[in-house]
């Protein structure tokens, strides 16, 4: 079956058997590797993405229900070299470290940070809690989530345009 | 004096991490995400069963389903004489079956093809006649008369007892045992648990037909040791043997072993010519790869009417699983056990293991932990606290009044270990300061007046970690010692390359650190490499907390090596007498002349242009480092919980960890590793469990039935920290990757135990789940 998919703002099609899945999808015809399998029953969230801005477990999804669907993965959160505020904050704050559950737990901190600019560590632990982490103990992942919004805010000061090259691809 | 320069990276620095830049951009490269040209795929058949007799494999139907290449039986390994494998503990394991079935999951058939789906399609259109026995699922039933034979295989074996081990001594324990004012027992199971890393375990095997060589991309914690056993396995000539672990995404023990799957694809690699890739589901690894615990355990403590320890007597039984295929050191059939004795001073001490095959999964693992020490920490640490409660005293009175003291290190313990250094008084302190313990006992008492069920848990732990030396220490007689080999270039940049293989422990970070401290190298100029057994040092991996005390050793010496080269060329640079010259981060200068100096890299251009009359070129070494002794960290965890009289439900209300890992090196990567250690432990002490039922089916075969914290349920944690240096080790550092995982299943669970004990309730086996809670408290009568 053909699909056609925006996948961190490009235009890519693909023609795929029905029941392909969509982090297979993305991880082998379109070479996107940083959307990681870890479990299949959408129990660890390591396969998130962004479907039309909402995370999504991609790993219990077909391709071809994305079909006409924009898709941002953990390669669309950079703004060329410019590092997206999650990104900064899960370095800063030593949020990682095998980096398997990383692209999914940064993707749900975006969108966390979209909906509550200023969440309290609480309502990070809820978002982030379909995500598993098997290294950190999440203390440093929370703080990292903080630290995004911290940047966040601070860029809201500054003139839109800088604004949005540091926010890269959120 | 010179001037002052800081030098970005030293020992005791938080850096942040070099290997970040790749994972927060989604460019690692995990197993999986590696694509050869022409790569096949591999899907394992699986037994239902968990023992049956193979009565006929059917593959006509299979090998004409679209984009077979070939399906593999055990017959045909048979052929190759592949169809049995030796283990890491001298036992051998089927790796694909040809006679029996011995646990669910076990591999019976593989399919290879163009694409994973095709191959899982054929997969499920082999055909297997299977009589099924009945299951043996626990030691009890094993040792059974009558029970059915599990290993008969095996010429000599009778039963399904394996290993019968000892250590300590009996005749003086049993002495001091009638000479006790009391005895305190306690029957505890460790249960089953999973490592259950995010990344499952797979290999990418590509056999070139022309150059026989064999690379095998592989999640291994230990690639150098992987490489031998194939060798010695597959008799492939070992330099034609390549093992490449690219980034692991979390091991905790799961990535040691060698799994069928790994040696399947690889002969299938060699017979088609063509590279194959497997990888496993979630459902593989969690029935089928190494597994934790399952440790039987019975422990009399006696004491004396003043709460003194006078002796520890311990029995336990080990479930292995159908094969004996634990990755441990070779002298040693219970792993590091006989640690039991803990932190205390115990005169004398008693421990027997006998170890049996089951239809379980095989296979036994030190999650996140060395060599079954979270078993026996967790053993000793429960009987402390039930004696203390019986004996009316406080469990952190009780602890403090028989723990080694400062002043008795280096200690010899009963079961014969040398602990080299500790102040377990002071991390007790630590921890009942920064939890306010005094206040908080009233706090308890006061709740309990009003009707809470409310407890305070501790737990002061000693691991031993770090093995070798090599003479006591060895897999399959490979001695545990570990490697490093560091090359600085002519600009005065340098790559590092070791025998150990970082799993999300931070390597490339905190190993360049070490160059940093010992070579004045700036750590961002150090590229660290491990993994590749073409280029790294030989060595025996990373785990049971070893490669800092290891190799990070061997990075020290290796660095020092250098720098004593470095001084011979700074000396004639500087034309200045060797013994005239002074070291200072990162330069040699001329003792009372600062100015005249060399820096390192100044001298690592000269080491390339401009050598001494009679000196070789270059300036690069390898260290293989064999410890004196293994390193002995410790602390005290401190946990407060709230029960929920109605439904049971535990609430960890706080979580206080004081580590002493000796010196810290990245304390930044330090505190990480605890958190993510006391994560699982809060896991393995309230959730994770890997059960069957009576027909040896899994139990906790996916993410929904072995349950794993996340965010919502786990604790904060508040660290604290005590530093007691290695006396033996470079630079004083003893490791810590497990400590946390080690140390606090006993804490948590300890508090549950205190919570409960106004109700007589002596011990829960963990998981520690609400409904075992709720019928502890029905059972004393409580009915809210």
């Amino acid at each position: 079956m053909k699909l056609s998919v925006t996948v961190n703002g490009s235009k890519r099609a693909g023609d795929v058997e029905p029941r392909v899945l969509l982090v297979d999808f993305l991880r082998s015809n379109l070479r996107l590797t940083g959307t990681h399998v870890g479990c299949d029953t959408s129990g660890c969230g390591a396969c998130t993405i962004l479907l039309d801005g909402e995370p999504v477990k991609s790993c219990t999804m077909l391709a071809v229900q994305a079909d006409g669907r924009s898709i941002t993965t953990v390669e669309g959160l950079a703004n060329g070299a410019n590092l997206s505020p999650v990104q900064i904050g899960f370095h800063e704050e030593h949020g990682l470290q095998c980096g398997f559950c990383t692209p999914g737990m940064m993707l749900v901190g975006a969108h966390l940070l979209e909906h509550n600019p200023n969440p309290t560590d609480e309502e990070i632990r809820w978002a982030i809690s379909g995500n598993i982490c098997r290294c950190t103990g999440y203390m440093n992942i929370v703080k990292a989530i903080k630290h995004a919004a911290a940047l966040r805010e601070a860029a809201e000061v500054v003139p839109r345009e800088t604004a949005a090259a540091t926010a890269g691809g959120e | 004096m010179a001037t002052e320069v800081h030098m970005h990276g030293r020992i005791g620095e938080s850096i942040k991490r070099k290997e970040d830049a790749r994972f927060i951009r989604g460019k690692g490269n995990y197993l999986d995400d590696i694509e050869l040209p022409g790569m096949l795929h591999m899907a394992i058949l699986r037994s239902p069963h968990a023992h049956a007799r193979i009565e006929a494999v059917d593959t006509a139907a299979a090998s004409q389903m679209p984009g077979v290449v070939a399906v593999v039986t055990g017959e045909l390994l048979a052929q190759h004489k592949l169809a049995w494998m030796p283990t890491l503990s001298y036992d051998t394991q089927a790796v694909l079956a040809t006679d029996k079935v011995r646990f669910q999951g076990q591999e019976v058939a593989a399919v290879i093809a163009e694409t994973r789906n095709q191959a899982e399609d054929a997969r499920d259109a082999v055909v297997v006649d299977y009589k099924v026995l009945p299951a043996v699922i626990s030691p009890e039933q094993a040792k059974t008369a009558g029970a059915a034979l599990i290993r008969d295989d095996k010429e000599n074996q009778k039963d399904n007892h394996i290993y019968h081990w000892e250590a300590g001594d009996q005749s003086t324990t049993q002495a001091a045992f009638a000479n006790a004012d009391k005895v305190v027992r306690l029957h505890t199971f460790y249960p089953r648990c999973h490592p259950a890393p995010l990344e499952t375990c797979g290999c990418v095997a590509d056999v070139n037909g022309a150059t026989g060589k064999a690379t095998i991309y592989m999640t291994s914690q230990a690639p150098h040791a992987i490489r031998t056993v194939f060798a010695l396995v597959a008799g492939l000539p070992e330099q034609n043997i390549r093992v490449v672990a690219p980034d692991i995404g979390g091991g905790f023990g799961n990535k040691v072993p060698v799994y069928p799957g790994y040696v399947v694809a690889t002969a299938a690699s060699l017979l088609i010519g063509r590279p194959v890739k497997w990888v496993e589901d979630r459902t593989e690894n969690l029935i089928s790869t190494g597994f934790a615990r399952d440790f039987h355990m019975t422990g009399d403590l006696a004491v004396d009417k003043d709460g003194k320890m006078l002796a520890l007597r311990v029995h336990l039984d080990s479930d292995n699983g159908a094969f004996y295929s634990d990755a441990q050191p070779t002298k040693f059939k219970a792993g590091l056990f006989h640690i039991v004795t803990g932190s205390y001073d115990i005169p004398t001490a008693h421990v027997t293991a006998d170890g049996y095959y089951t239809n379980k999964a095989p296979g036994g693992v030190a999650y996140r932990c060395s060599f079954r020490v979270t078993e026996a920490s967790y053993l000793i640490e429960r009987l402390a606290t039930n004696a203390a409660i019986e004996l009316g005293m406080d469990q952190a009175e009780f602890r403090m009044k028989n723990f080694i003291k400062p002043e008795q290190f280096p200690y010899q313990s009963a079961t014969g270990w040398v602990y080299d250094s500790g102040d377990y008084p002071a991390a007790m302190n630590l921890a009942l300061e920064k939890l306010g313990y005094a206040e908080l006992r009233k706090d308890v008492e006061a709740r309990r007046k009003k009707g809470e069920v409310t407890g305070i848990g501790v737990a002061s732990f000693t691991e031993v970690v770090g093995a070798g030396h090599g003479a006591e220490f060895d897999i399959l007689g490979l001695r545990m010692f570990d490697s490093a080999e560091l090359r600085v270039h002519p600009t005065g940049k340098a790559i590092l390359r070791m025998g150990t293989k970082s799993q999300g422990q931070g390597h490339e970070t905190t190993f360049a650190q070490i160059v940093t401290e010992e070579l004045g190298i700036p750590a961002a100029d150090i590229a660290v490499e491990e993994g590749d057994t073409d280029t790294a040092p030989y060595g025996l991996g990373t785990y049971a907390s070893r490669s800092t005390p290891v190799a990070g050793a061997a990075t020290a010496m290796v660095a020092r090596k250098l720098r004593d080269k470095a001084r011979k060329i700074a000396a004639h640079l500087l034309e200045a007498a060797e013994e005239d010259l002074e070291w200072e981060m990162g330069k040699f200068y001329v003792k009372g002349s600062p100015d005249r100096a060399k820096t390192i890299q100044e001298i690592a251009f000269a080491a390339y242009t401009n050598v001494p009359e009679g000196m070789e070129a270059g300036l690069e070494g390898v260290h293989y480092y064999d410890p004196p002794n293994m390193t002995y960290p410790f602390g005290t965890y401190a946990v407060v919980v709230d029960v929920d009289k109605g439904t049971g439900q535990v609430k960890v209300r706080r979580m206080v960890a004081v580590d002493d890992c000796g010196v810290r090196i990245n304390p930044m990567i330090v505190e990480g590793q605890i958190h993510g250690g006391l994560t699982e432990g809060f896991g393995i002490a309230f959730m994770e469990l890997i059960t069957f039922d009576s027909e040896g089916n899994c139990i906790g075969s996916n993410f929904t039935d072995y349950l794993l914290p996340t965010a919502w349920e786990t604790p904060k944690f508040e660290l604290g920290e005590t530093v007691t240096p290695s006396p033996h080790h470079p630079f004083g550092a003893k490791g810590v990757g497990e400590s946390a995982t080690v140390g606090s299943p006993a804490a948590y669970v300890n508090a549950v135990i205190d919570a409960l004990s106004p109700y007589g309730v002596t011990n829960i086996d963990m998981p520690v789940t609400s409904d075992k809670v709720w019928a502890a408290l029905r059972a004393a009568g409580v009915n809210e």
